[in-house]
């Protein structure tokens, strides 16, 4: 079994978290694991991604093929169409559906949405919106997270919760329970689908 | 952990004494790794970080000389920077283990090259490792060390982008302690007269051979005789066996180790008509295997366009090469638009470069030499306010030149991190040639490119431009903010009118820095 993640968005909305906590899990779990980032130059406000990829048996590319990726989990709906040509026909498509407009040149979300749903599936909500709601606005990335759960499927959603608590122990009781919430205000959106 | 990460762990695991490192892209999680280590601290393992690769280099060697173990992190680039150092430390040789690792960036995602380390290990007769997974990043630092002080001689260690910023599970293994104090044997090999150098050069050349051998222990030939077999160097070898299901049924070559044995690859050639060469970086074993006369063998590679001559490898490119089908997927979106790195909000070196760009539209004929960090980001949308970045520290001394052959204004924008690192000595070239340039040091109190780590000349800029000799009148100070535009004009404008060098530093700390000292308080 293995399941291969892009995670997308814009330097510093967290979708390194979002690694981090699946790939607590993924340890946890005794899966193995390659989980490839961005560092340096992109991550000022440039378009950012990490490359995920749990299996049960050993994994050799740290890059996910073309074809294989089965998932997309975007913090930003432009940037999740950037990596389309990695993702099988009829994967799915996890996004937040408020745009990160730094450029001049953004095209118009209605187009955006067009292209998300030609081959893959998808469920676009506002994370942002769903983690204020939750009094925890710095959480969207967690809410993506939730909603993207069950189609995580080699990891079940209380192994995800537990690599909330752990990842973010240390910064803090109150920070561990934001994030749990806007996880489960996620996962409902999503359970509602 | 990151391949970086690995490394640095295998390092401290194999009795480290001291890593000595400038900041850079895709390296600078190995030094930071250790700044974080508690066995670190409790063993005093030297982290600091130094002023440029050049000095981190030398530093190493004298800890090598004193019997330590000791290990030189830098990007690709910043081989250049320290090439005098390390191409004649392969002829005075190491005493305690010296290894130095440079992290390569094809593709470019952080660095204005694609250099390839592995030519200045086979210029300086090095040997050279390249690890293909994080596993065998831990591992191969501590052999490295162990072979360095076996032949006492540096070891180069390779690393790319993906590798040095890829996680992985690592199994870590027995931790040994580090050396004592101990003084060469051989003292003469360190004093490199030209008759001691002679007499190395005939040493060395007799041992990179022996390298050549020794590396048949290292890269493993296997598989069946085929049609085409394949050299896979590094992560090469990754992407290869990511595209075939099970082991290889043509013949391989897995390359971690350099110089590559000439036996080995001859043994592959007599197993299959075409040698497919896949290698991360620039196509230098496949051009050894061209050569320039006729060979039995068909050679595939970058050179004859089976693999992109330029970019990171993929495992796409090589599914091509191997000539197997691409997998269906998604259709492309011709929607998405690049979105390309820009200055933070509330950067100081906006504020900089709206007040110069006010001044500099009254002077069509000014001309802005600027360097690397966050500001080069200059350049782009809204403020084009640049006209050159090359290497490390170029801003001051282009405007020289520029300044020489008639450019007025010439102006040179460098950042504190970047003037220590190798500007100093160019506005001491500026001051002595008297020329009439105005230097512009936008200090953010960090090396905000590469994360924020510690500037070496922190508080004492003025004093350095004043001890270089530059006229108290003409080092002048800028806060870079809004309210301070018709301030910030004037002295910039005033500086540009002297005759002469000036300096107008322009301070206000990264407000990413400045996010996380509030965030400790
Ligand atoms: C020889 C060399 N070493 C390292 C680097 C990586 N690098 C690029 S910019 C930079 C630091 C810039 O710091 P500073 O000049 O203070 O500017 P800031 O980014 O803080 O604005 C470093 C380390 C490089 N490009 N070349
Ligand atoms: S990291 Fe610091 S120096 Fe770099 S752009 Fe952001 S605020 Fe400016």
């Amino acid at each position: 079994m293995k399941k291969d993640i892009i995670l997308s968005g814009v330097g510093g909305q967290g979708i390194l978290s979002i690694a981090t906590v699946i790939g607590w899990a993924a340890i946890k779990n005794r899966l193995y694991l390659k989980q490839a980032e961005v560092h340096g130059m992109s991550q000022r406000g440039g378009d950012v991604q990490s490359n995920l990829r749990l299996s049960s048996d050993p994994i050799f590319s740290d890059l996910i093929p073309k074809g294989e990726c089965e998932l997309i989990i975007s913090m930003e709906p432009m940037e999740a169409l950037r990596y389309l040509p990695y993702l099988k026909k009829g994967g799915w498509i996890i996004t937040n559906s408020a745009p990160f407009v730094n450029i001049p040149s953004y095209p118009e979300i209605s187009a955006i949405d067009a292209d998300l749903k030609k081959d893959a599936n998808v469920i676009s909500f506002d994370s942002d919106q769903i983690a204020k709601d939750c009094g925890a606005p710095r959480s969207s990335n967690m809410a993506l997270l939730g909603a993207a759960a069950r189609y995580i499927e080699i990891l079940d959603v209380e192994a995800l919760k537990e690599g909330i608590r752990n990842v973010f122990a240390r910064k803090g009781e109150k920070i561990v329970e934001d994030n749990i919430k806007a996880f489960e205000a996620g996962f409902e959106i999503a359970a509602k689908r | 952990m990151l391949g970086d990460e690995a490394l640095a762990l295998g390092a401290l695991h194999a009795g480290l004494s001291g890593v000595y490192a400038y900041p850079g892209t895709p390296s600078t999680e190995i030094t930071e790794y250790i700044q974080a280590s508690p066995l670190a601290r409790d063993r005093k393992v030297h982290c600091q970080w130094s002023c440029n690769e050049k000095t981190a280099m030398e530093a190493a060697l004298g800890a090598s000389y004193a019997g330590k173990r000791a290990m030189v992190c830098m990007k690709h680039v910043g081989m250049n920077v320290c090439a005098d150092a390390f191409v004649n430390s392969g002829v005075t040789g190491a005493s305690g283990g010296l290894v130095v690792v440079a992290c390569d960036d094809p593709s470019m995602h952080s660095s204005q090259n694609e250099q390839d380390s592995r030519f200045y290990a086979e210029f300086a007769m090095v040997p050279c490792l390249e690890p293909s997974n994080q596993q065998e990043a831990y591992d191969m630092v501590r052999f490295a060390f162990d072979y360095s002080e076996m032949y006492h001689t540096p070891v180069l260690m390779r690393l790319t982008t993906r590798m040095a910023h890829s996680r992985a599970v690592v199994k870590t293994g027995e931790m040994r302690d580090e050396n004592p104090l101990r003084f060469p044997e051989d003292q003469k090999r360190w004093v490199l007269l030209p008759a001691v150098a002679r007499v190395r050069n005939e040493q060395i050349i007799k041992q990179y051979a022996q390298y050549e051998e020794d590396s048949e222990k290292g890269n493993v030939l296997s598989g069946p005789k085929a049609e085409m077999g394949v050299i896979a160097c590094g992560i090469g070898w990754n992407y290869l066996m990511e595209n075939i299901e099970g082991e290889p049924s043509f013949p391989t070559l897995k390359v971690t180790r350099y110089p590559v044995s000439k036996k080995q690859v001859r043994e592959l050639a007599s197993m299959c008509k075409t040698i497919l060469v896949v290698e991360e970086g620039q196509p230098l074993l496949e051009k050894a295997l061209r050569g320039y006369l006729p060979v039995y063998n068909e050679i595939k590679g970058r050179l004859d366009g089976t693999l992109p001559r330029t970019g990171e490898l993929t495992p796409d490119a090589l599914r091509k090469a191997l000539g197997m089908d691409d997998k269906e997927t998604c259709s492309k979106s011709e929607v998405a638009v690049p979105r390309p790195p820009a200055l933070c909000m509330g950067c100081g070196h906006r504020d900089f470069y709206t007040a110069l760009n006010m001044v500099v539209k009254d002077y069509p004929t000014a001309r802005v030499f600027s360097d690397i960090g966050c500001y080069t980001l200059g350049y782009l949308a809204p403020f084009h306010a640049i006209n050159s970045c090359v290497d490390m520290g170029a801003s001051i001394t282009m405007a020289i030149g520029a300044s020489e052959s008639g450019v007025h204004p010439s102006i040179a924008v460098i950042g504190d991190s970047t003037f220590t690192h190798s500007g100093m000595t160019g506005l001491l070239d500026a001051v002595n040639m008297g020329a009439n340039i105005t230097v512009c040091i936008s200090d953010n109190l960090t090396t905000g490119m590469t994360g924020g780590q510690d500037s070496a000349a922190f508080g004492r800029i003025e004093n350095i431009c004043l001890g270089i000799g530059v006229p108290k009148e003409h080092v002048r100070l800028i806060i870079p903010l809004p309210k301070n535009y018709e301030e910030m004009q004037k002295v910039i404008r005033e500086e540009i009118e002297y005759r002469g060098v000036s300096v107008v530093v322009c301070r206000r700390e990264c407000i990413q820095t400045a996010k996380r000292h509030l965030k400790k308080q």
